[in-house]
């Protein structure tokens, strides 16, 4: 193995049946290493971002809030106050006299200024160290002001992601259970886990809809705060993008008492199967809801899978990598390529845990590589190595696709184009279809056969 | 003018750290390195790469509990062993954070220990700037690091070689490679630090870089100190002394600093400056351009006449764009920076004295929100700044121009050339046609003859 690889990062990688399982994660990225990783405050802020009517004031020095402003494709049918980009913007004396002053100061003019129906306060790194008690300010403001002010503990260096979801699962559950529940139908749902990137809730509540299932709040796509606060009248928790919200749907159940399921609305058989689950759980309540739901399939199907039959003769064989940040997208999508019959022959993740690449080997082809918390070299040799045709990730992994002449399909939360739900899957494949057979590639210095096409042509001209 | 609010909507600046980073992007073999948690180097790299698409490695110490708690020192070690390990570095390029700023972390004593610890290593040259994000924008940042760079790198006096240092400031990869040429034309040997022509718009490649081509070379950085002159693009962001002013105390090296050349006076002034220096003529393609230009603002002046501007961004950038405004005939009616700096109106008055009746309102340390509230009152046609302007360019239903960093919602915005004659003359295309489509768009007849 030559130098792109560390010696301490070989741990946390497998290539499935060349060694027995045995993979390290949930590890603090490698000083050095440049992991693709942020932070914990990162974790928070996309949990939260797309409650729209609530303030989001991020508590530091200016970056934190610059880099986060409109960054998600998560829209709002209704308010856009979660698309504006406020911070407290902490400077040197701030820092040595304490921000709290500021801190309070902000919130009371942007609560007077916005009206919002409740404020979230991200803690960032300096936060932690000055020891700003963001706790007392916002219970003061809340007082004076009658908003709920929440304060989000997630400074930067106390983990990763992970840490800063927890965080944001801490907050939205102080409003958990301080609405009014009534009116809500026995056959009712949370969405959890789902950021209505390109209105992905949308088509899912859609669904529901056509189901005879109520969804009580979405967490946190399209969310609102009404609708957070009385969440725990619905009976039936579903949690997909299991990192960020699962924290939140375990709270509830010890709590309220309420279950959950866990649920991807991607791909073919992860978006029936969700369905599926939801009819099942409320067969009791309505004796229809499986025939229903079973209509639903079969005509979304119907529409669906002679166009990917289409797409899939020109994809046939062609080969995938794949790098995202929590490993419940992975699953979904390698049975989701097996319908355009492409293979995946890596897949990582930022912060998935070991239960995560134990399944993903389970259910990956031989010689498949799996890694954890990689880097853009790494990237790079696996790429190289196993020659592949397309790579999914985000935008800090595009770039290394490109420049190696490979296609490329985001699948981040910058996203524009709804990727979820029979509808998504189409998307998805006509996005993967775009990359991959556009004539550019044959032209790329990394194919042999893209040179001696153009130099046959000028021979045969010339 | 002071500012209204305590808090800050939408800021008009990026943090210390970033600028940092993005010169150390520009010095051949280099990796930029954040001494700080794993979240500042992504989040940046994040911003970088949306504007530029192109691979940017900025590696972290990845500082967590405990480090905050003992001290970073540790990680920084070892993280630049990594890098050392991963790429063949010539330089690493340590910003600190507003983390490692507070927690006292002495980063020049690290590096120190760190050669001492490695002797028997072939080490990379270790630079090291104090970036707290607290204090100043990503400018700020940018100006430590470079004057660092001058400082730590340009060791000895280097024999004469007449040639000309240039320190051109945040610009557009078409900027740099603008300007090397034009090195290249005059027969002026350049020294461009940093120089962000090709590692932030390259090429494809047959194999996977660990790192881009391109960059200032280590080796000509440390013989700037042989240099005839140096030039310096703008106000150095207020430093006591900036890089030019280091090579000047430390070499005898005559310092100049001159306003970004964009426009025809400021191009003008940097092409006296530079044979004033190198005592070459005026090229004859830039000596053509400039015709060219001056031709084109004659057939495109009516079109443009009267029209105000808003005008946002980084302190220099924004004084030169409403210098070049002012000459064409464009008012600028409000010049907005992120900066908190006094200096910035004078020298607005100063650049627009000649050519505007009306100066414009003038915020510093100003957010969107600040813009936003100013514009609403000033009515203008036109707003000139980079891509988050776009909000308020889509409410108010006015072009928006975009130039600088960062472009986010457009492609090529690395390609944007915004100096010389022959930068002004394609950002003179760009506003002319946006005045035109905009009249085009909005009128019911649909001439189409302009």
């Amino acid at each position: 193995m030559n130098k792109t690889i560390l010696e301490e990062r070989k741990s946390q990688m497998h290539r499935i049946g060349e060694e027995p399982f045995a993979m390290a994660c949930n590890r603090p990225s490698l000083a050095g290493a440049v992991s693709q990783r942020a932070c914990v405050f990162c974790g928070s802020r996309v949990v939260l971002y797309p409650i729209a009517d609530a303030l989001h004031l991020v508590h530091g020095p200016i970056g934190c809030a610059t880099y986060t402003w409109d960054i998600r494709g998560a829209i709002s049918s209704g308010p856009q106050l979660h698309r504006l980009s406020f911070s407290t913007d902490l400077q040197e004396l701030d820092v040595i006299f304490g921000g709290e002053k500021k801190l309070e100061a902000s919130l009371r003019e942007l609560i007077a200024l916005h009206s919002p129906k409740a404020a979230f306060v991200y803690s960032t790194c300096i936060v932690g160290l000055i020891g700003d008690d963001m706790e007392a300010v916002c219970r003061r403001v809340s007082a004076d002001t009658g908003i709920t002010v929440l304060p989000v503990m997630s400074e930067g260096f106390k983990g990763n992601k992970r840490e800063g979801y927890a965080a944001a699962c801490k907050a939205m559950f102080r409003l958990v259970g301080t609405g009014d529940t009534a009116g809500i139908s026995p056959m009712s749902v949370n969405i959890l886990g789902d950021f209505n990137l390109a209105g992905e809730t949308w088509i899912v509540r859609e669904y529901f809809k056509k189901m005879g299932v109520e969804a009580v709040a979405n967490i946190t796509g399209d969310g609102r705060v009404d609708d957070i606060r009385r969440c725990h009248g619905a009976a039936l928790n579903l949690v997909q993008c299991s990192g960020a919200t699962m924290e939140l749907a375990k709270m509830m159940e010890e709590k309220y008492g309420i279950p959950y399921q866990r649920v991807s609305y991607l791909g073919v058989e992860d978006m029936a199967e969700s369905l599926y689950k939801v009819a099942d759980f409320f067969a009791d309540k309505d004796p229809d809801i499986k025939a229903k739901t079973v209509a639903l399939v079969r005509e979304e199907l119907s529409v669906l899978m002679p166009k990917l039959a289409e797409l899939r003769r020109d994809l046939e064989g062609k080969k995938v990598a794949m790098y995202v940040g929590g490993s419940f997208k992975a699953f979904s999508l390698i049975k989701a390529f097996r319908h355009l019959g492409m293979r995946v022959v890596v897949v990582g993740s930022q912060t998935g845990t070991e239960e995560d690449y134990k399944e993903l080997a389970a259910i990956s082809d031989p010689g498949t590589i799996i890694v954890d918390d990689a880097n853009p070299l790494e990237l790079a040799q696996f790429i190289k190595e196993k020659d592949v045709d397309v790579f999914v990730g985000g935008v800090k992994e595009r770039p290394i696709a490109y420049k190696l002449g490979v296609g490329f399909c985001d699948h981040n939360h910058e996203r524009k184009i709804a990727l979820e739900g029979f509808v998504g899957m189409y998307n998805f494949a006509r996005e993967i279809h775009a990359s991959v057979m556009s004539p550019v590639w044959k032209f790329m210095p990394r194919r042999a056969a893209g040179r001696v096409t153009c130099a046959t042509k000028e021979a045969v001209n010339g | 003018m002071a500012n209204t609010y305590v808090s800050t909507t939408n800021a008009c600046k990026m943090c210390t750290p970033m600028g940092a980073a993005l010169v150390f992007k520009g010095i051949e073999n280099a990796v930029p390195f954040l001494h700080g948690s794993q979240g500042c180097a992504t989040y940046m790299r994040r911003y970088i790469i949306s504007h530029y698409r192109e691979p940017v490695d900025i590696a972290s110490s990845a500082l967590g509990e405990k480090s905050a708690v003992y001290g970073g020192g540790p990680n920084l070690k070892k993280g630049i062993l990594n890098v050392m390990r991963k790429y063949d570095v010539d330089l690493v390029g340590v910003a600190t954070t507003c983390l490692t700023e507070t927690i006292g972390d002495d980063v020049g004593r690290y590096l120190y220990e760190f050669r001492e610890e490695f002797s028997d290593l072939p080490l990379p040259e270790l630079v090291h700037v104090a970036t707290p994000s607290y204090s100043g924008t990503h400018m700020e940042g940018w100006h430590a690091a470079v004057r660092s760079l001058a400082d730590q790198v340009v060791k000895d006096k280097a024999p004469d070689h007449g040639g000309v240092n240039l320190l051109p400031g945040f610009l557009s990869p078409a900027d740099y490679r603008f300007l090397r040429g034009l090195g290249e034309r005059s027969g002026v040997r350049f020294t461009m630090l940093p120089d962000l022509s090709r590692t932030m718009d390259g090429v494809i490649w047959d194999d996977y870089h660990a790192l881009p081509d391109g960059g200032t070379p280590v080796a000509e950085i440390r013989a700037m100190g042989g240099a005839a002159g140096t030039i310096e693009f703008g106000m150095s962001g207020g430093l006591a002394e900036s890089a030019s002013g280091v090579l000047e105390r430390k070499f005898g090296i005559p310092a100049r600093k001159t306003m970004i050349p964009i426009g025809l006076r400021a191009t003008d002034s940097f092409m006296d400056t530079l044979s004033e220096f190198a005592g070459c003529d005026m090229p004859e393609q830039d000596a053509f351009d400039r015709g060219r230009l001056l031709d084109a603002m004659v057939d495109g002046h009516k079109y443009i006449f009267g029209k105000r501007a808003v005008v946002y961004g980084e302190e220099d950038f924004v004084i030169a764009m409403c210098s070049f405004l002012g000459e064409i005939g464009i008012q600028p009616v409000l010049a907005a920076t992120g900066t908190q700096s006094e200096r910035f109106g004078k020298a607005l008055i100063e650049a627009l004295g000649d050519v505007c009746v009306t100066m414009p309102v003038i915020r510093s340390g100003a957010d969107f929100k600040d813009i936003e509230e100013e514009a609403a009152e000033l009515a203008p046609d036109l707003l000139v700044g980079h891509s988050k302007g776009y909000k308020l360019a889509r409410a108010a239903n006015i072009p928006l121009i975009r130039v600088g960093f960062p472009i986010h919602d457009r492609f090529g915005g690395q390609r944007i050339l915004h100096v010389g004659y022959e930068g002004a003359l394609s950002l003179y295309d760009m506003l002319v046609n946006a005045v035109l489509e905009k009249s085009q768009d909005d009128c019911p007849v649909g001439y189409g003859y302009l």
